[in-house]
């Protein structure tokens, strides 16, 4: 058994290449419980955040400081009755979140979590992303007009054409990102994601810093269009409560209405993936090429074992915190026992860490490396999902005409004239 | 970086997935025809799309594939629900569906799939033209072959549209450019 | 089993082309007839792509390609079109637009 992890972990081919179906499957298994549990956390984070943003406390009943907080919404939302109104056209009302779910989960095929660790790298990796993420839209077109009532058409409309005013200069950014690919010594960029990551692990930069500010530019015009994709603050003009009931979401309830919930944070964090494969170096630790000594290699794989402790102790703290009253035994109780579940956790990294600090090809340091790739990646991703909460609380929305006019007179240009100086600035310098 | 022979790529148990596709996209075909509702008829294409790309994939072709789920699927597709709905008038999901002459247009298609019938028997028959130069499966044990068939796709596509046929790409993007303001100027109420 | 040859790819692509065909020459809805010529550019892609993979080069593969960005173009205009006639006579059925001038 050993061999045989052995063997997968130590494989430069992802399990798509290898024609592994066994491996390909337990990837999909992972990464399809992984982003649930990712949502859920989301779920948690965004209204604990808004609320702190707010100058107020959030949820803090159901679980200790509101932990199971989304377990009850979930639970909630399985055992809400199932309305369909009548006029709605009964196949198509079904059928539209799953066309959303659907768009919003295959982008992962492509995401890599590591050299090797992704569902199936294929040569066009980007150009799926793209097409994919543009079925999507599909989901939301059909969901509006199924609903068969105005407020919904209206906020479908609305939220598709902004959807695809973005996807253009969304694209013409990541064509400026697989610009920089190929000014390697070879001349010939690629189009797949692990060789994305490697081209910035070869060239030593990571885009985001390439011929600065020009890969800072791309950067942030795909940041922006991804939270126009997602339809989130600022651009969530769409499914703003207070403008249009619910937008596209409006006649769905129960169940369903959490199959669009979590279509849309899925692809926040499948576009954020996306967003750390291309411009900030993917799996990469920081500074690989300028801090390479062992010693250095020792301190950044102590990161993931640190991380963990460091929310354990704030577990802990909040156990300490807690008032000390019989109402608030059982949430005293269930908060240090997650913080020791973390403490277990940070435990477990910290010895894979240093068991794995030798040189040669043992189980440990293999482990030890997945781990740091894995922890780096989802590092980046947790800082863009912060970001997006961020800007939920802080910015007001957009009207829809200057989200119109933003996607097509400004974002749209600028990427276009960044593209073209990136090539020429490419040519002129390799 | 993917190896030089990249079986990832290359589809498995051929073919069952070629009739699964095939079987998908004729589906997809004869509900777009026959369906009364417009916004049926606008998914089933979209299910024959996707099919369709599928089959591309099979054929080695991943990067018109993926042109194909963008531009298609996720372009044309978008543009087509877009004008149904707003066109969408209720009476038109109960009109009649096919109009008073569809005996004639049957014959006349069953007579020109009659000689795609003839050409194919034809061809496969006297020239076997079809069967003498076979499809590379990737289950075949001729793995240099695949290999090259696999390697470097988009960068030849590239090299070609940029070098042998970037008069082809000129015009291509004259004509977009000219579509774009006919469909500007054609939906502008005042002009 | 036979094995999946050229000829398989070809008489799909027959099929959807005729399919098209068919919608084309006996649908009322303008939007279907529309839909109906795209269902016939994805076969003759369709066929391209096969016969680029029977040769094993890339010609075919980019002939369908500018047939790809054609349909797009074809379509936004002939939607152009329609929304434009719809604006002045409010019916979607070709029956009914039978007029040289109103």
């Amino acid at each position: 058994m050993p061999n045989f992890i052995m063997s997968y972990l130590g494989s430069t081919l992802t399990p798509g290449e290898a024609g592994n179906q066994f491996w390909a499957l337990v990837y999909v298994l992972v990464i399809f419980a992984g982003v649930s549990v990712a949502v859920i956390a989301m779920n948690w984070i965004e209204r604990k955040a808004l609320a702190h943003f707010q100058i107020r406390l959030g949820p803090m009943r159901v679980g200790p400081h509101g932990l199971l907080q989304p377990f009850a919404d979930a639970l909630k939302l399985m055992l809400k009755e199932d309305i369909i109104p009548s006029e709605a056209d009964q196949f198509v009302f079904w059928v539209a979140p799953l066309i959303g779910l659907l768009a919003a989960f295959t982008v992962y095929t492509v995401i890599p979590f590591g050299p090797s660790q992704a569902v199936s790298d294929m040569n066009i990796g980007i150009l799926f992303m793209l097409g994919v993420s543009s079925l999507g839209v599909l989901g939301i077109v059909v969901a509006g007009w199924a609903s068969n009532s105005n407020y919904p058409l209206i906020g479908a409309l609305r939220s598709s054409a902004q959807m695809v005013s973005y996807e253009v200069a969304m694209g013409l950014a990541v064509v400026s990102a697989i610009l920089m690919t190929s000014l390697n010594s070879t001349g010939t960029g690629t189009l797949s994601m692990i060789g994305i990551v490697q081209a910035q692990q070869q060239q030593g930069v990571w885009f985001i810093f390439k011929f600065f500010p020009l890969g800072f530019i791309a950067f942030a015009i795909f940041a922006i269009a991804m939270v126009a994709e997602t339809n989130r603050a600022p651009f969530d003009m769409a499914e703003a409560e207070s403008e249009l009931t619910a937008g596209y979401h409006t006649e769905y309830s129960g169940f369903r209405w959490s199959l669009f919930m979590l279509s849309e944070y899925a692809a926040m964090i499948a576009v954020s993936s996306i967003a750390v494969t291309l411009w900030l170096g993917g799996w990469m630790r920081p500074f690989p090429n300028l801090l390479h000594a062992p010693a250095w290699e020792f301190v950044f794989s102590l990161f993931p074992a640190l991380t963990f402790g460091g929310l354990a102790a704030i577990a802990f703290i909040g156990t300490v915190r807690m008032p000390s009253h019989s109402f608030f035994k059982i949430q005293r109780i269930g908060l240090a026992v997650f913080g020791a579940l973390l403490g277990l956790v940070a435990l477990l990294l910290l010895l894979i860490a240093i068991a794995g600090h030798s040189a040669d090809e043992t189980l440990a340091s293999r482990f030890k490396e997945s781990i740091g790739h894995v922890y780096w990646f989802v590092l980046k991703v947790a800082v863009f999902m912060y970001l997006f909460i961020w800007y939920r609380a802080t910015w007001p929305r957009y009207r829809f005409d200057q989200l119109m006019k933003i996607g097509w007179k400004v974002m749209l240009p600028i990427s276009l004239g960044v593209l073209m100086i990136t090539a020429i600035v490419g040519v002129i310098f390799s | 970086m993917n190896s030089a022979l990249n079986p990832g790529m290359a589809p498995v148990a051929t073919p069952f997935f070629f009739y699964l596709l095939a079987g998908l996209a004729i589906m997809g075909g004869i509900l777009v025809i026959t369906r009364s509702n417009a916004v049926h008829s606008a998914l089933s294409l979209i299910v024959t799309l996707l099919s369709v790309a599928g089959l591309y994939l099979m054929l080695y072709a991943p990067f018109v594939a993926g042109v194909q789920i963008i531009v298609y699927a996720g372009g044309i597709m978008v543009l087509f629900l877009f004008v149904i709905m707003l066109v969408n008038v209720e009476r038109a999901s109960k009109d009649r569906r096919f109009n008073r002459i569809w005996p004639i247009g049957l014959v006349a298609a069953c007579t020109l799939m009659g000689l795609f019938v003839s050409a194919f028997v034809k061809g496969s028959r006297i020239n076997d033209m079809f069967r003498d130069r076979g499809m590379l499966l990737p289950e075949s044990s001729n793995t240099q072959q695949v290999a090259s068939l696999l390697y470097g796709e988009v960068d030849r596509m590239g090299r070609y549209t940029l070098g042998q046929y970037t008069f082809a790409f000129e015009i291509a993007s004259l004509l977009l450019l000219v579509a774009i303001l006919g469909a500007v100027i054609m939906t502008k109420k005042k002009i | 089993m036979v094995p999946v040859t050229t000829l398989h790819y070809l008489v799909v692509a027959a099929a959807l082309f005729v399919l098209g065909v068919i919608g084309v020459l006996t649908r009322r809805n303008v939007v279907i007839v529309l839909m109906s010529i795209e269902l016939i550019l994805n076969a003759v892609n369709l066929n391209l792509v096969a016969f680029s993979h029977m040769w094993g080069n890339l010609h075919g593969q980019l002939f369908a390609i500018f047939v790809t960005v054609d349909a797009a173009a074809e379509a936004a205009v002939g939607l152009g079109i329609l929304i434009a006639f719809f604006r002045n006579k409010e019916t979607i059925n070709v029956d009914e637009i039978d007029l040289l001038k109103w």
